[in-house]
């Protein structure tokens, strides 16, 4: 919507003149009105980028945020002590992580609901409240590490676990047995050891250095919780 | 400096006596300034690695002393509820070998927790309990189902809620039913200085601590040696509680101190045998429906000892 600054010359109910003759001879004796609109040239540039966002397609905008998502599921896989994931937190890897954890953990409801596996509410409870009361915990601690990091942070490192979870329910596709058992119980482990340290290269820095493990123990506690809740998967 | 830490350890110990005898005096924030933490951790005899830590210590004291004089924050600042996690793991350290080997001589509030209680250790040591009865008690199912194959494993995630539920409120409203009784009988001997509802809250949290070991020990499917280390675990817990309580409750008469004591006591061991009994009952198979406890006694008798050490090592 950028416009330029209209003489009244160029109004359309005045009588056509060619642009600025006779400027010269103009004797301002009465009062021109002028209209127009002054646009300073750098704003309109970000109103069109603003636009430009809002008109591009929908693939463009679910791939920005799907090459996001996998960045730092990336960065989560092969942890470095890098600040992708604390600068520019989202998370909606969390939630997908989250969802296909919890969708992945229920069984069928054939059995009687008492003495089942965690449901999905169940699930979803855990790791959502799990997770803010490790940063709220690390926040009174003295942390300096803001909300949201923090819970973007404890999100993404459930990735490995889900992994787990995906190739317990392969390796349960098997036949049953003592060595079915084993190969999960060491798949969870290595899983559960690999998603520790992932979030403790992260996390660990915000701490002062006396109570780093005050911080750190319950992030321990809240992976172990949710390597039983996959060890402990059986189908029905 | 080791002259220093002579003349201040031999301090240390009258102003702990000194404030053992009299709870009421207001000496708190003297106490605080006469000692460090650190020096805390050095009396109680813990002394491995802290000589390198003492610029830090040094700082501690200074920052010690300036939140003394600052005024207390409202309960709806963060900042309040910040005070209540102000502890370094040293401290978590000291607090929980202090429950774990209660000595008639300290008092853990007063030598442990030096008027200054913290929430880090009782929200989770509780919340590690919970976790680790329901985990434990499900590890049982799934040693009594390799004997005996008509066993239904299922995963019994209820179990956690029970637990969390359990273990959450009697760690809260104990307390403070506790520390009501204490500042009404307080009201009626007009006298000071029964704990405040903190430090109870963290006496009951800290002591619930050596229930987790005892929890995880529970596997081993002996069942005299089951009951052996829970009659261990509630003497080691309620000799912290009654040594904790007792100089508060000795002015007062000698029906109400052992009644109160004894309920302390009483709810303790409540809350040991019904998670042992709860969490660590095998269910009885849906088929056949034998009494609970001959059907524990019967399947922990038969697992052979080869089992039962392959399993633990698995």
């Amino acid at each position: 919507m950028a416009e330029v600054a209209e003489s009244p010359a160029d109004r359309g109910t005045a009588s056509p003149r060619p642009l600025f003759a006779g400027l010269s001879d103009i004797s301002i004796s009465q009062d021109i009105p002028i209209e127009g609109e002054i646009t300073i040239p750098m704003r309109s540039r970000s109103r069109e980028f603003d636009s430009s966002t809002l008109n591009e397609s929908v693939q463009n905008t679910i791939m920005r945020d799907l090459k996001a998502v996998g960045k730092k599921f990336m960065h989560v896989l092969y942890p470095r002590k890098s600040n992708t994931l604390l600068r520019d937190w989202d998370l909606w890897g969390p939630l997908i992580l989250c969802v296909t954890l919890a969708l992945m953990l229920q069984r069928g409801s054939v059995d009687s609901e008492k003495d089942g596996g965690p449901q999905f509410a169940e699930v979803f409870v855990i790791v959502w409240f799990g997770a803010v009361t490790i940063t709220l915990n690390s926040k009174l601690l003295g942390g300096n590490i803001s909300f949201f990091q923090s819970l973007c942070v404890l999100g993404y490192c459930i990735l490995p676990l889900t992994v787990a979870m995906l190739i317990c329910r392969l390796v349960l596709l098997a036949e049953q047995g003592p060595i079915n058992f084993m190969v999960r119980l060491f798949v969870v482990v290595v899983m559960f050891a690999w998603s520790i340290v992932a979030s403790t290269a992260f996390l660990a820095d915000s701490q002062p250095p006396n109570r780093k493990a005050l911080a750190v123990y319950p992030v321990f506690l809240f992976y172990f919780v949710i390597s039983w809740m996959i060890l402990t998967f059986t189908p029905q | 400096m080791a002259a220093a830490d002579e003349l201040a350890f031999h301090e240390f110990e009258e102003a702990t006596n000194l404030l053992a005898e009299t709870p009421g005096a207001a000496t708190t924030s003297r106490s605080d300034q006469l000692t460090s933490p650190g020096h805390v951790a050095v009396a109680v005899g813990s002394g491995s690695s802290y000589g390198a830590e003492d610029p830090e210590e040094e700082e501690g004291d200074r920052t010690a002393l300036l939140q003394e004089e600052k005024p207390q924050p409202g309960f709806w600042t963060f900042g309040y509820y910040q005070s209540f996690f102000d502890v370094d793991t040293s401290q978590v350290l000291d607090r929980i070998k202090g429950s774990l080997l209660p000595r008639p001589g300290h008092n853990f509030v007063r030598h442990h927790l030096r008027n200054r209680p913290d929430l880090y250790g009782p929200f989770w040591i509780c919340a590690t309990l919970a976790f680790v009865l329901a985990v434990t008690g499900n590890l049982t199912l799934v040693l009594a189902q390799r004997r005996d194959p008509s066993i239904h494993y299922s995963p019994q995630f209820h179990k956690v809620t029970v637990a969390g539920i359990t273990i959450y409120c009697y760690s809260w409203l104990v307390p403070l039913a506790l520390w009501g009784f204490l500042r009404w009988r307080q009201g009626v001997r007009e006298r000071v200085g029964p704990y405040s509802f903190l430090e109870t809250v963290c006496v009951y949290g800290y002591s619930l601590f050596v229930f987790i070991p005892t929890v995880v020990l529970w596997l081993i499917p002996v069942p005299w040696l089951q009951w052996l280390f829970g009659a261990l675990a509630l003497a080691l817990s309620a000799a912290g509680l009654v040594l904790t309580l007792w100089p508060v409750v000795r002015e007062d008469t000698r029906l109400v101190a052992a009644a109160l004591l004894s309920t302390v006591v009483l709810l303790h061991a409540l809350l040991a045998m019904g998670c042992k009994l709860y969490f660590f009952q095998p269910l009885p198979p849906e088929q056949v429906a034998p009494p609970a406890h001959v059907t524990s006694v019967v399947l922990h008798t038969q697992l052979p000892p080869t089992v039962a050490r392959s399993v633990a090592t698995s």
